[in-house]
């Protein structure tokens, strides 16, 4: 095993497992306290996904679902960089994404938000972060839908990641909103997390990464658990 | 220098990930790029198949988890990933092969389960019924309540193995701290 220091999750950023806002954490969040073993005696490790392949359009959901036309929306492109916490780039590690269309419509089977779906568009891609860390990825923004949690209950638009980092501990799964949201202050996963973190989750408009004639540009920088400078130091 | 960058927040992975994070498993078109067979050959002797169901809090079948496999003993390091709702009894089920033991330590697979309903996702481990005594040595296994310890360890019938993951309750499973 190589000398990753660990860190824990951070108590004054993270959501904790029972946010009773959010009504499904109360029969899903873990009631016992976890089990902390002691470091030296924990493996973390498992593969990296440095040679990961990916398919041409799939960095680019304005074209990966194209049926007989292009998606309806605006479109964006999300650029952001991914570090650990000592601010080292993360390169080389696989980021999936999944979303609403602009309808707020999701093509997953399940979900019954009278919305309409879009033909051509699926919502769903991946990227790869560089030998700097960066990503980006095109997409049209995501629309707000509604949800059982409570009544009038709206989530505000969001995407949602996945990212791996270096080892079990740097796995993340989270969701990118966007500032000025009206919603955002409603919202029970957003105000789950604490104050001092909340922010962090909002993206920026930026007009530098705005392309002219084509699409918005917002960055969301994300930061993965760990000190590990690489994720491929343990190969 | 080494200034504190704050870890990004975690949140849900709520419950319309299936067609992002495992397609083909559910049948959508975007092509998953990994799923539950862990091993190029899943008909190999030495594969071992692993299955069992999530519960919630009242006693339900979970059908919407994700539940990660990640294993590394030194000479293979195996990732897999399996959405339930899909099996009979909203089941997980992988295909693997067992790890070795490392150092002493009793052979183990790292879990981490995300679902609807969990704002940051969870850590356990499976192990072996069959490697008792590795087990009973076992430094991890043995930090965990001796009453609780069976929560982790999977039963063998034939050459597959079964375990439960019980979010709460009497059988509440062992969730690390990691
Ligand atoms: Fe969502």
């Amino acid at each position: 095993m190589s000398n990753i220091i660990q860190s824990g999750f951070d108590k004054e950023i993270q959501p904790s497992y029972l946010y009773e806002g959010y009504k499904s954490t109360i029969i899903r969040a873990p009631t016992k306290p976890l089990v902390m073993p002691k470091k030296s005696e924990l493996s973390l490790t498992g593969p990296v996904f440095k040679d990961f392949k990916l398919g041409v359009l799939d960095h680019d959901l304005t074209k990966n679902a194209v049926k007989n036309g292009e998606p309806l929306g605006e479109r964006i492109v999300v650029h952001g960089k991914v570090t650990n916490e000592k601010g080292h780039p993360i390169p080389y590690t696989l980021l999936e994404i999944w979303q609403a269309n602009s309808s707020g419509r999701y093509i997953h089977k399940a979900d019954q938000h009278d919305a309409p779906l879009d033909p051509n568009f699926s919502g769903a891609g991946r990227c790869m972060t560089d030998a700097e860390g960066n990503y980006k990825f095109y997409t049209i923004k995501p629309g707000a839908y509604s949800w059982g949690n409570h009544p009038n209950a709206w989530r505000p638009n969001h995407i949602h990641f996945s990212l791996f980092g270096g080892d079990i501990t740097s796995r993340l799964i989270t969701q990118m909103y966007f500032p000025g949201d009206p919603l955002l202050e409603f919202d029970p996963m957003v105000q789950s997390i604490p104050l001092k973190g909340r922010d962090l989750l909002i993206s920026k408009f930026d007009l530098a990464l705005t392309e002219p004639d084509f699409a918005l540009g917002y960055r969301f920088d994300i930061v993965l658990r760990g000190h590990n400078a690489t994720p491929f130091e343990n190969l | 220098m080494d200034k504190k960058h704050l870890q990004t927040p975690s949140q849900t992975i709520g419950p319309f990930f299936a067609y992002g994070l495992t397609p083909t498993q559910y049948d959508y078109e975007f092509k998953s790029w990994v799923d539950n067979n862990m091993v190029a050959d899943i008909d190999a002797p030495e594969t071992i198949e692993i299955s069992g169901t999530v519960f919630d809090g009242e006693g339900q079948a979970i059908d919407d988890a994700m539940v990660e496999l990640w294993q590394d003993d030194g000479e293979h390091k195996l990732y897999g990933r399996f959405g339930t709702g899909t099996e009979e009894n909203n089941r997980f089920i992988f295909k693997t092969i067992k790890p070795k033991s490392v150092n002493g330590q009793a052979p183990f697979i790292n879990v981490i389960l995300f679902m609807r309903g969990q704002l940051l996702h969870t850590y356990t481990r499976i192990y072996f019924a069959d490697e008792s005594s590795l087990n009973a040595s076992d430094k991890v296994l043995n930090s965990v309540d001796a009453k609780r310890r069976n929560t982790l360890i999977a039963e063998k019938v034939g050459q597959k193995y079964s375990i439960d993951i019980h979010m709460q309750g009497q059988k509440e499973t062992v969730f690390f701290d990691l």
